[in-house]
């Protein structure tokens, strides 16, 4: 992505050689001009249809009154968003997605952190400790969501029958409004600590060793001490990019809302990607869906754009 | 590696030990509990009593029920073709394009890479209606097609191999034209085969992206005979009273289970593929 904010194409090797060129000449080989269109064009033309014009239709959908099946289209500004900001269902649903990531992010960042730093730290069974923390993000989240209802199942599962044992209090995790979305959370870190490890494992093996060369002289030689001055500094801006990619991933959670919970009980699940699946597709709203879906969408732009940021800045570092 | 000239003492050898071992217990709790009840008859899973491994083994009832009640093979074939598809095209039409962003000189260049920068940000998840609109429209809601066409093109895909075409010296594609080879020809027969890790780290991240998506599938077919591993998953749950757990374990192991053989088969691909498109 570093590409983003810089639109240098290092013109001046890109001539065969004997034509030395200042600036780059568009067109000089007249064949690439149309190598270009037919190399590009599939993908140009398939990238219009399925992602730019589809963007374009969401939004006038979501600013008219057009409904499934009808061919009337009347311009009505901000009605939509209107209906869905008064709509308790879909505060209820933001606010939700905003208490869920709130959990899963710094879960999954702390807990992905102290699992890579763990690793690193010592030189045994290394790749053993990667390979099954990794595992629940390959894993089919639908397929788990079934094995999570059988461990979190009231009378039988796992969960309560431990918890009851050692006198925990035990509940109906997934029918229970106060447990729910906690629950759901807990899913979610486990489902996307390993990623959050693996790009810290990547980080931590990108500092260089003088730096911690440098530390042992500087009296810096305990773990704690190198730990302090030079791994978490030096992290940070990975760190950084981690949260963000994070919060993505949280942001878009949609399969075990849609398995276990079905957004209940009295929407007390209800995550912003499930309320616009529901909106859309169960209760063919098209303006209402497609509100939700541009406020879903604003959403997730402003994050990636941070993370892209986030990367230019990583590399500036380097 | 090189950190390790600070040999670790072996109490904090042990804690290191004992806290990563707990932590791979949580993680790996659930499959262990998915197998266990996965093996058990229905009496065994529904007394109130922990046991790793069942008193009478039930894997043949469990496995055979989620074989042939679930359609299960069904659904795997279902979910070979389509990610296999999906990948092929997007290896088709995204490289050549990547090829012609990176090497090729042309008026609109930085125009279209700003388009596919634009695909980048969009979450898929936000083209659905339309999408669904444009199936209905050309009649291919409820087929192959329509969990394959969304994800032909992959802006991520054209991303990622332009990077790296960028990477490659001017002089070899200065040098395969002198040869007499054709810009296609030139893609196909020397950007690609160089391009392997980038291939293989996208194929990972598309196959893995599709095989587990719930989403798209839950909107685009109806027909059982056409649903993908998750979805058929979803079905299963649904279709059956959902205190079958047995059969539904079994199934959910044979769902994820292609996934994490791979997965373990080639652990270093899949994890240097995925932090290296993560961070690049």
């Amino acid at each position: 992505m570093s590409a983003v904010n810089a639109p240098s194409y290092d013109a001046s090797s890109r001539q065969p050689d004997g034509i030395r060129q200042v600036r780059a000449l568009p067109r000089r080989r007249p064949g690439e001009v149309f190598a270009a269109v037919a190399l590009a064009g599939p993908a140009m033309a398939l990238l219009l249809v399925l992602f730019i014009l589809p963007v374009v239709a969401i939004v006038a959908v979501a600013v008219t009154d057009w409904q499934f099946g009808t061919r009337s289209l009347n311009f009505i500004g901000l009605a939509n968003f209107r209906a869905i900001f008064a709509d308790d269902i879909f505060l209820a649903s933001l606010r939700n997605t905003a208490i869920y990531v709130s959990i899963v992010m710094p879960g999954t960042v702390l807990g992905g952190l102290a699992i890579a730093l763990l690793i690193e730290s010592g030189d045994s069974l290394r790749g053993f400790y990667r390979a099954i923390h990794f595992l629940p993000f390959m894993a089919t989240l639908a397929a788990m969501a079934t094995v999570w209802e059988a461990l979190l199942h009231p009378t039988i599962g796992l969960v309560n029958n431990t918890f009851a044992a050692v006198g925990l209090p035990t509940a109906n995790w997934l029918r229970d409004e106060t447990t729910v979305l906690p629950v759901l959370a807990v899913i979610g870190i486990w489902q996307n600590l390993g990623f959050a490890m693996v790009l810290f494992l990547a980080g931590l093996k990108s500092i260089p060793q003088d730096l911690y060369d440098a530390a042992d002289i500087d009296g810096a030689d305990q773990w704690l001490d190198r730990l302090i001055t030079v791994t978490l500094p030096m992290l940070g801006p990975i760190a950084m990019f981690v949260v963000v990619v994070v919060a993505l991933r949280a942001f878009e959670a949609f399969d075990t809302v849609q398995i276990l919970t079905q957004g209940g009980p009295g929407h007390a699940s209800e995550l912003l990607l499930h309320t616009l699946y529901r909106e859309s597709f169960e209760f063919l709203r098209a303006g209402y869906g497609a509100a939700i879906t541009v406020v879903f969408l604003v959403i997730a732009i402003t994050l990636t754009l941070i993370q892209a940021r986030l990367i230019d800045k990583r590399v500036h570092y380097q | 590696m090189s950190r390790a000239d600070h040999r670790l003492s072996w109490p904090v050898a042990m804690a290191r030990h004992a806290l990563l071992l707990a932590g791979s217990g949580l993680m790996l709790l659930p499959f262990v509990w998915m197998i266990s009840l996965s093996l058990k008859p229905p009496e065994e899973i529904f007394r109130s009593s922990f046991s790793l491994l069942p008193q009478h083994w039930y894997v043949i009832e469990n496995y055979a029920k989620a074989l042939t009640a679930a359609a299960l093979p069904r659904y795997m074939a279902n979910g070979v073709l389509v990610c296999a598809s999906i990948l092929a095209l997007q290896i088709l039409i995204c490289a050549p394009c990547a090829y012609a962003l990176a090497k090729l000189e042309f008026a609109g260049r930085d125009l279209l890479f700003r388009l596919v920068l634009v695909g980048l940000l969009i979450p898929h998840q936000v083209l659905a209606v339309p999408l669904f609109i444009l199936g209905y429209r050309v009649g291919l809601l409820n087929s192959y097609a329509a969990l394959i066409f969304p994800f032909v093109v992959s802006p991520f895909g054209i991303f990622l191999f332009r990077q790296f075409f960028r990477s490659i010296p001017d002089e070899i594609v200065h040098a395969a034209r002198l040869d007499g080879l054709s810009e296609l020809a030139i893609v196909w027969r020397i950007m690609l085969p160089m391009a392997m890790p980038t291939i293989v780290a996208f194929s990972i991240l598309s196959v893995v992206a599709h095989w587990n998506d719930l989403f798209w599938p839950l909107i685009a077919v109806k027909s059982p005979k056409l649903m993908p591993p998750a979805l058929g998953v979803v079905i299963f749950r649904g279709g059956e009273a959902s205190t079958e757990y047995g059969p539904l374990m079994a199934g959910a192991v044979l769902v994820i289970l292609p996934l994490v053989l791979a997965f373990i088969v080639v652990q270093r691909w899949f994890i240097e593929g995925l932090t290296s498109t993560s961070l690049k």
